[in-house]
């Protein structure tokens, strides 16, 4: 295999970092709905909790998104 | 390399390029009006009407006002709630972050390419993102040691930590501290470039497949072109999301500075 393959294969398993950001997101949002309906008037204090968590699992999948970029571009 | 199929090269949106020929140099390095420059002139021109057009403290406000107002109270409110009533003083700076990200987010998402305009997204360049984080992350050190001098050092050993482990803690706390300038910065920058990526590999697809034949437009630019207009609201939600978030952790970050934990 040479270099220039190996670099875009890499990139492309960069895409599963991306995915599993998506469960990690999605998870965040899926159980802030679940127990904001349980308890709807404790919901509106939790959202900057709602959205630090937001940020700290779409990070992980923005970075996978920087690997794929750098191997495809810079690399 | 992204040029190869057809013309159409996604990443042609993030070069900068002079507006005007010229330019002086320094050291080697010719500093121009570039078109990253004057997004950022738009930016800061539109800022500036926006909140002219509101600031009349009119005892009734009109809609315009209003629309001020929400924002102001807004970022108040987020600030009494996450460092508490000191918070106040530091409205001005991330109320000028907030504004300035959205409204540069917001205006590099304008359909400007439709009339001939080149839009550009300032947002989408870590220098510039990475100068914000910068700034947000000296105003924490400054506010942090300015307020606690060296005792601002136990923010990196949380209260009850076992004897043993305090050097382990205090080193992971520190790297912690230490990264965070880099993921404020990188957060806004990525999601931004990859979101104006996708939008313009779909743009893309739609305009290759056209020409391909009417079947293949159909087939694949149809679609493409549906999801382009799903994955533009979406960007516009990013767009407002991400302002929201880098206020949001810089309030975090000054609240770690003034209450040490």
């Amino acid at each position: 295999m040479d270099a220039e393959a190996a670099k875009l294969i890499g990139a492309g398993l960069a895409a599963i970092g991306a995915g599993m950001a998506a469960i990690g997101v999605g998870n965040v949002f899926g159980s802030f709905l679940e127990s904001a309906l349980r308890n709807p008037a404790a919901a509106d204090g939790q959202q900057g909790r709602l959205f630090i968590g937001f940020a700290a699992a779409e990070l992980l999948g923005l970075l996978a998104f920087v690997v794929a970029m750098i191997l495809i571009f810079v690399a | 390399m992204a040029a190869e199929s057809g013309k159409i090269d996604p990443m042609h949106q993030f070069e900068i390029a002079p507006v005007f020929p010229g330019g002086f140099e320094i050291a080697g390095q010719t500093i121009a009006f570039t078109n990253s420059a004057l997004w950022m002139l738009l930016t800061l021109v539109t800022l500036w009407v926006f909140m002219q057009g509101g600031m009349k403290r009119e005892l009734v406000p009109g809609r315009w006002q209003l629309m001020v107002e929400s924002f102001t109270g807004f970022i108040d409110d987020m600030l009494v709630a996450n460092i508490g009533a000191e918070g106040r003083k530091y409205a001005p700076y991330v109320f000028s972050l907030f504004m300035f990200i959205l409204f540069a987010n917001i205006l590099g998402l304008l359909p400007i390419g439709v009339v001939g305009g080149h839009p550009f997204t300032v947002t989408s360049h870590l220098t510039i993102t990475g100068i914000l984080a910068i700034v947000s992350f000296a105003i924490v050190l400054i506010v942090g040691f300015g307020r606690h001098g060296l005792h601002f050092f136990s923010l990196f050993v949380p209260h009850g930590t076992p004897l043993p482990m305090i050097p382990f803690i205090f080193l992971v706390e520190l790297l912690s501290f230490l990264v965070r300038p880099f993921s404020l910065g990188l957060r806004l920058f990525v999601a931004m470039t990859a979101g104006h990526i996708l939008l313009k590999v779909l743009a893309g697809f739609v305009i290759n497949s056209t020409n391909a034949g009417v079947g293949y437009g159909l087939m694949v630019g149809l679609p493409s072109l549906t999801l382009m207009v799903g994955i533009s609201a979406l960007e516009i939600l990013v767009a407002v999301v991400q302002a929201y978030v880098f206020a949001l952790l810089t309030s975090l970050y000054i609240n770690d500075a003034v209450n040490l934990h």
